[in-house]
């Protein structure tokens, strides 16, 4: 019987190593595993790798892991004002940053997932993020070349799962989980809830089973329930 | 006099038609929902995978797995969707939104826009800013005409980052309404009482005064604009 559930989030977190290269879903809060992410900071690994869209939105999980200084380098788009704790490792020279347009950092990490080589933009061209990139003419515009990004790990956060890796999201959790369940040697995915074999309708399975290889059900980090008060202020 | 950051929203507001998908960026842009004609059937994106996005939740009634791209707590009109971060680039990249409108630091007469590093920003990001800016059929920039040291935003050609080339359609500010065509700018309408002399005096690049150029068109007791000196 296949049966891709840990018992606890040290668990899944066990076999990352130092130097490893680390996927970690969310825009914003929502989506993002921060259980997950406080499980890897308790286990004091170094020189870490990580690809995310943002850099963290506070003082806790992944705000706090740029914190403790156990990453090396960022691979992201943007890094809010809110991601301070990365922002003074950067300006203190202690974090490489790797910055990747949102929509080509997707593609990248969906270009190894899906057994692609690289591929061809228009983003970016003729910008100060073209530099070093390979360009083509195609149909008279200019494109990059862009390559496929890969991880040892994608720390995922979904709504609900099953013993098989099968995943459904909510609201905007689906955002880069997706597609970093493809592209991961290990994706372990962080659920609210655990439902039996068949507890997701197969019309509602977002991410199926095969891309994923742990599953673990935790009550959601304390400061991911909060109602951030000062995000009212932003919206739409 | 000039229109307040509201009153650009509102003119904006006016060119977005029916049946549009729009993406706003921050800053101004994010006025624009206020003064959206209800009786439009318009589309708004989000970013982080939403087609529809509705009004802010209200207070206690937010929902933590529901926000938009500025990161506050949204709700879904009617029809919308939701989707995964890969989608929602196909539709920003691949062309299927109509509209994006943005801020923006400069805009030069060739279409080329700056919109993502503020020059000597320490930390730089850059979001999705890129893939609107070579994508979306209509680039609209919302901004302030010249800085607040009064330097022109409208320019020959930009000196800060570029986000984009040759993209941008329409500029709205506080003190015009320009259009960016194939051989230049071209001044469609300015804010009551300026005349086009005032406006290129606030604007580096060459402008072409519309034969039809006019006043824009906000009603000066409409609630939210106030026309200021």
């Amino acid at each position: 019987m296949i049966n891709k559930i840990l018992a606890n989030c040290s668990e899944a977190v066990a076999s990352v190593f130092d130097g490893a290269t680390i996927m970690f879903g969310g825009f914003g809060n929502a989506g993002m595993p921060g259980q997950l992410i406080d499980a890897l900071r308790a286990s004091g690994r170094r020189d870490l790798v990580i690809i995310s869209n943002g850099a963290g939105t506070g003082d806790f999980a992944l705000g706090a892991l740029f914190g403790d200084g156990c990453a090396r380098k960022w691979i992201g788009s943007f890094p809010s004002p809110s991601a301070k704790q990365f922002r003074e490792r950067y300006l203190k020279g202690e974090i490489e940053l790797e910055l990747v347009p949102q929509g080509t950092l997707v593609e990248r990490i969906r270009a190894a997932g899906a057994g692609l080589g690289a591929f061809f933009t228009p983003t970016g061209a003729g910008t100060e993020l073209a530099a070093g990139k390979e360009t083509r003419i195609v149909g008279g515009r200019e494109f990059l070349l862009e390559q496929p990004l890969a991880a040892d790990f994608a720390f995922l956060k979904a709504h609900r799962g099953d013993r098989l890796g099968n995943l459904r999201y909510r609201g905007t959790m689906r955002n880069f989980n997706m597609v970093m369940a493809t592209a991961a040697k290990v994706v372990v995915a962080e659920v609210d809830e655990l439902v039996p074999v068949g507890g997701i309708d197969p019309e509602d399975v977002h991410t199926p089973g095969v891309f994923v290889d742990h599953v673990v059900q935790v009550a959601r980090h304390p400061r991911l329930l909060e109602v951030e008060s000062s995000s009212q202020e932003k919206a739409p | 006099m000039t229109l307040t950051r509201d009153g650009i929203a509102y003119r904006v507001a006016h060119d977005l038609p029916e049946g549009s998908y729009v993406n706003l960026g921050v800053g101004i842009p994010v006025l624009v929902p206020n003064y959206l004609d209800p009786q439009k059937e318009i589309f708004l994106h989000s970013e982080n995978g939403i087609l529809g996005v509705g009004p802010r939740a209200p207070r206690g009634q937010e929902d933590l797995d529901l926000i938009s791209a500025g990161k506050g707590y949204c709700t879904l009109i009617a029809g919308a969707a939701l989707f995964d971060q890969s989608v929602s680039f196909t539709m920003m990249r691949g062309g299927h939104l109509t509209h994006t409108v943005l801020g923006a630091i400069e805009v030069a007469a060739n279409g080329d826009f700056a919109n993502w590093r503020v020059p000597g920003q320490a930390v730089p990001g850059v979001g999705g800013a890129m893939d609107l800016g070579v994508g979306v059929p209509n680039i609209f920039i919302a901004m302030n005409h010249a800085t607040n040291k009064g330097e022109p935003k409208i320019v020959n050609l930009c000196s800060a980052p570029l986000t984009a080339r040759g993209c941008v359609k329409r500029i709205f500010t506080d003190m015009a309404v320009i259009d960016v065509e194939a051989d230049g700018l071209v001044l469609r309408e300015v804010a009551p009482g300026l005349s086009p002399g005032d406006i290129q005096n606030k604007t580096e690049a060459p402008l072409k005064v519309a034969l039809e150029c006019r006043e824009i068109d906000v009603p000066p007791t409409f609630e939210g604009i106030q026309l200021h000196h």
